[in-house]
C-alpha cells in the first residue's frame, strides 16, 4: 500500500509560522540548557495543570461533556462545506462580508487590502493563533501598517521581538522580571512608556500595560481577531479571552476584520453550551471563561460598522481529506494538552517551530505543511498519553504521531532510494524477528556485548546507542537468555 | 489454566530474571505456564518508529505463535499495550487477509501482568515476601493505554515485610518512549532527571514497575549516577518468597 501524502495547500516556507528552521532536537537541545526557561514554564504549566485538575473534577458529567464535544466537531469536519455555505449566507445577511483565503498568503492580502480601504496605518489585534500562523503582523508591517498586539501576554512578546511559545499564554516563557525589562525597554518607543521606577510586581507591570493599551484602543479605527468559534444558523462569531483588551478591540474601532481557520464552525447556537463549558476549565482551569464576546454581522450604530470574516484553509482542506488528519481539525485550541506534556514542560514552545507547540502541534502542523516539512515534530513526544487524558475533545494525539512517524517514514521510503541507517537497521531487525532461529543466533550474538561491561553494566555505546550511555548505564546482557534457559531447563519449545 | 508466556524481547535477551520470575509466580499459584519458542516480538519498536511495513510480519508471528491459547501474559505493558491497540491497524494495513481479525482475537486474550493475576486469575496475594522499601512508578502505557489503575499497588500491598512508599508525580513519563530516548536524547534525559528526583525523595531502596523498558531507562540513570537504588521488575518481587531469603 502507498501513502498518498496528497500536498496541502498552504503557503510556502517564509511565509507566516508553521515551519520552524531547525529540528526539535536541535532547538530543544539549546532550550533545555536554559534554566529560566525551565523555571518558568515548569512553574507556569505546574500551576495550570493542578488548577485544571481541580475544576475539572468538580464537574460531573465532564466525560460526557468531552464525548458531547469530539461528537459535534466530528459531526462539523463531516458538513464542512454545506455549514460554511451557510455561515456565509448568516453573516452576509447580518451585514458582514466574507473572504475566502486559499493560504497565508492569500489571507494576508486580503487583510492588508481592507485595512488600506479605511485609510489606517495601524490597526489594532486580539489575541488570535490563526494570525500568528500567517504572519500577518509581518505582511501588514510590510504594507506599511502597524499592528499592535494588545492581549497582555502578546504585547510582552510583540514588544520583546519574541515569538509566542505557547497558544495561550504565548510569554510563558517570561517571568515577571524579565517582563519589567522589556517594559522599560521597548513600551516608550512605540507609545506610552511606563514609570522609570517600575517594579515587576504584576499590578505595577499591568498597569503600566494598561494605560500604555489605552491610548491604541481610543486611536484604533481597524481592529483584527482571530474567532474561537463560528455558528453556523446565526452567523455568529465569538471570541473568548480573559482580559477585556479582546472586547475594546471588538467594540471600539470602526472596522472590524476576524481571520477565522475554516474548522472553528459549530452548527447551532446551542452547541456553543458544550464548548463553553469545556474550553474555559481545559485551559486556563477557570469554571466560566470572563469575557465572551459574541458579535453578528453589523449593529447599527453600535460597534463597528463594518465587519469582515476571512476564511483560512491554509492546509486544513488537505487535512480534512485525511481520514485520520481530520481528528486534529476537532481541536479547540485549549492548550491542555501542551500543560500536560512532558516534553513541552521541558523544552517550551520555541522548539516546535511551529506557532503551534506542544503534541497538538507535534500533529496539526504536519498535517497542514505535510509531514515532510514538518519530519521532526512527530518523534517530539515519548508516547505517554498525558494529551489524550486531557484534550476535552478527546483527540487521539499519541495515535496521530505514531501515524505521522509512519507516514514520514513511507514518504522517505519514496522519495529516497539509498535507505538511511534507520531504515536498514529497522529492516535488519524485522527480519531477524520474524524468524525464531535468526532471532536466537543474534541473541547469542548480542552477548558480545558482556566484552564491553564492568560490573553488570556499559558506560558507553557507539552510535546510534551514544545518545543513550550519555546519561545512562545500560545493562550487560545476561550470560545466557530466557530462551536458552528455558531449552536447558524444560527442553525446546512446548 | 495454560497461560503461554509472552517473555517479550527485550526481558529475553537483556532481563531473562524478569521472564523467570513472571513462570516462578505463575506455577506457584497452580497454572501451568507455556514458553511456546516460536515468539520473538511484538514489533511495538518498528510502529513506534514509523516503520509499520516492517512490524507486519512480527504481528503475523505472534497471531500465529499465540493463537493457540487461552491466555497469553507480557511482563510488559507497553507490548501488551501494542498488541491491545496497534496489532490489528498494522494487520489490515499490510498484513495478509484475515490477519486483522485473527490479531484482535489473540489481542483480547493478552494480558498485562498485573491485569493477568486480579482480572482473570482473581488473586491479589500472591503469597510473596520482600522485606524491602519499594516505591512504585506507574508506568504510562499500563496507566494510560491498558488502564490498570492501581491493580499493582493492590498486588504490591500484600506482599510480605513490603514497605510501599509513594513516589511523587508518579504519573509523568520516566523519558524512556523507545527511539525516544535515542532521536530526542536530551529531553529525554531531562525527564529522567526530574524521575529520579522523585525516586530519591522517597529513599526506597528499589523502584519497581511492570516494564522491563522503563526499568532499563531509570536503572540506566540510577546506576551512571551511583544512586545506590535499584529497579526491579513487578514480577521478580511477586515472585520472591520468604524461603528465598
Amino acid at each position: 500500500m502507498s501513502v498518498d501524502l496528497g500536498m496541502p495547500v498552504t503557503a510556502p516556507r517564509g511565509v507566516g509560522h508553521l515551519r520552524g528552521e531547525e529540528s526539535f532536537p536541535v532547538a530543544a537541545r539549546r532550550a533545555l540548557a536554559d534554566p529560566q526557561l525551565r523555571r518558568n514554564i515548569g512553574k507556569a504549566t505546574g500551576t495550570i495543570r493542578d488548577k485544571r485538575l481541580r475544576v475539572v473534577g468538580e464537574v460531573p458529567d465532564w466525560e460526557q461533556l468531552r464525548t458531547a464535544g469530539k461528537a459535534v466537531k466530528a459531526d462539523v469536519l463531516a458538513r464542512l462545506p454545506e455549514l460554511l455555505e451557510q455561515l456565509e449566507q448568516a453573516f452576509t445577511a447580518a451585514g458582514g462580508q466574507v473572504h475566502w483565503a486559499r493560504d497565508a498568503n492569500d489571507a494576508n492580502r486580503i487583510v492588508t487590502e481592507l485595512v488600506q480601504a479605511t485609510g489606517a496605518d495601524e490597526v489594532v489585534k486580539v489575541k488570535s493563533m490563526a494570525t500568528q500562523e500567517i504572519g500577518l503582523n509581518e505582511a501588514l508591517e510590510a504594507a506599511g501598517i502597524a499592528a499592535w498586539e494588545t492581549d497582555l501576554a502578546e504585547l510582552i512578546v510583540q514588544l520583546g521581538h519574541d515569538r509566542p511559545s505557547h497558544i495561550l499564554v504565548p510569554a510563558i516563557h517570561r517571568n515577571r522580571a524579565e517582563i519589567r525589562e522589556i517594559f522599560l525597554r521597548e513600551m516608550g518607543a512605540v507609545g506610552r512608556a511606563p514609570d522609570p521606577d517600575l517594579t515587576d510586581e504584576p499590578a505595577r507591570l499591568a498597569n503600566a500595560a494598561r494605560l500604555h493599551l489605552r491610548e491604541k484602543f481610543l486611536a484604533a479605527r481597524v481592529a483584527v481577531s482571530g474567532a474561537n468559534f463560528a455558528v453556523a444558523e446565526t452567523g455568529t462569531l465569538s471570541v473568548v479571552e480573559s482580559e477585556g483588551n479582546g472586547r475594546m478591540c471588538l467594540t471600539l474601532p470602526q472596522t472590524l476584520i476576524t481571520v477565522m481557520g475554516v474548522e472553528k464552525l459549530v452548527p447551532t447556537w446551542r452547541d456553543l453550551e458544550v464548548f463553553l463549558q469545556l474550553l474555559p476549565r481545559s485551559s486556563t482551569g477557570e469554571r466560566m471563561n470572563p469575557y465572551t464576546s459574541m458579535w453578528t454581522g453589523v449593529t447599527p450604530g453600535d460597534g463597528p460598522q463594518e465587519v469582515h470574516l476571512v476564511l483560512l484553509d491554509n492546509g486544513r482542506t488537505a487535512a480534512l481529506a485525511d481520514e485520520i488528519g481530520r481528528e486534529a481539525l476537532q481541536c479547540i485550541k485549549c492548550s491542555a494538552c501542551m500543560n500536560v506534556c512532558p516534553v513541552y514542560e521541558r523544552t517550551g514552545g520555541h522548539a516546535y517551530g511551529s506557532v503551534y507547540p506542544g503534541p497538538i502541534g507535534a500533529v496539526l502542523s504536519p498535517y497542514l505543511t505535510g509531514v515532510q516539512d514538518n519530519a521532526s515534530l512527530p518523534y517530539a513526544s515519548s508516547l505517554c498519553g498525558a494529551c489524550l487524558e486531557a484534550c476535552p475533545v478527546k483527540i487521539d494525539l499519541p495515535s496521530m504521531l505514531v501515524e505521522l512517524r509512519h507516514r514520514h517514514v513511507e514518504a522517505d521510503r519514496d522519495e529516497h532510494a539509498l535507505p538511511t541507517a534507520e531504515r536498514v537497521a529497522m529492516a535488519a531487525a524485522s527480519w531477524v524477528m520474524a524468524d525464531p532461529a535468526r532471532y536466537a543466533a543474534a541473541q547469542r550474538g548480542s552477548r558480545v556485548g558482556r566484552l564491553l561491561a564492568r560490573r553488570g553494566r556499559i558506560g558507553r555505546l557507539p552510535w546510534p546507542l551514544s545518545g543513550w550511555t550519555s546519561a545512562r548505564d545500560a545493562p550487560a546482557p545476561p550470560a545466557e537468555t530466557f530462551r536458552a534457559f528455558w531449552a536447558r531447563t524444560r527442553g525446546p519449545g512446548s | 489454566m495454560r497461560i503461554a508466556l509472552f517473555a517479550t524481547c527485550l526481558a529475553d535477551t537483556l532481563f531473562p530474571d524478569v521472564a523467570k520470575a513472571t513462570v516462578t509466580l505463575l506455577e506457584r499459584l497452580g497454572h501451568e505456564v507455556a514458553f511456546p519458542a516460536g515468539q520473538t516480538c511484538c514489533g511495538q519498536m518498528h510502529v513506534n518508529t514509523g516503520y509499520q511495513r516492517e512490524a507486519a510480519p512480527l504481528v503475523e508471528r505472534y497471531v500465529e505463535v499465540f493463537a493457540p491459547y487461552d491466555a497469553v501474559v507480557a511482563p510488559s505493558g507497553s507490548c501488551t499495550g501494542c498488541v491491545r491497540h496497534q496489532h490489528a491497524q498494522v494487520a489490515q494495513r499490510y498484513g495478509p487477509p484475515g490477519l486483522a481479525e485473527q490479531a484482535r482475537a489473540v489481542a483480547a486474550r493478552t494480558y498485562e501482568l498485573s491485569e493477568l493475576l486480579v482480572d482473570v486469575l482473581g488473586v491479589e496475594d500472591v503469597g510473596a515476601a520482600y522485606p524491602h522499601r519499594v516505591t512504585y512508578h506507574p508506568t504510562c502505557h499500563s496507566l494510560r493505554l491498558l488502564e490498570v489503575g492501581d491493580r499493582p499497588l493492590r498486588l504490591l500491598r500484600h506482599v510480605k515485610g513490603l514497605e510501599l512508599v509513594e513516589l511523587p508525580d508518579a504519573e509523568q513519563c520516566c523519558g524512556f518512549g523507545g527511539t525516544f530516548a535515542l532521536k530526542n536524547a536530551d529531553t529525554s534525559t531531562a525527564m529522567l532527571a526530574d524521575k529520579m528526583r522523585h525516586v530519591l525523595s522517597t529513599r526506597a531502596e528499589v523502584c519497581t514497575a511492570g516494564d522491563a523498558s522503563c526499568l532499563m531507562h531509570l536503572g540506566g540513570g540510577l546506576s551512571r549516577l551511583r544512586t545506590g537504588v535499584r529497579t526491579v521488575h513487578l514480577a521478580e518481587i511477586l515472585a520472591s518468597t520468604q524461603e528465598q531469603r
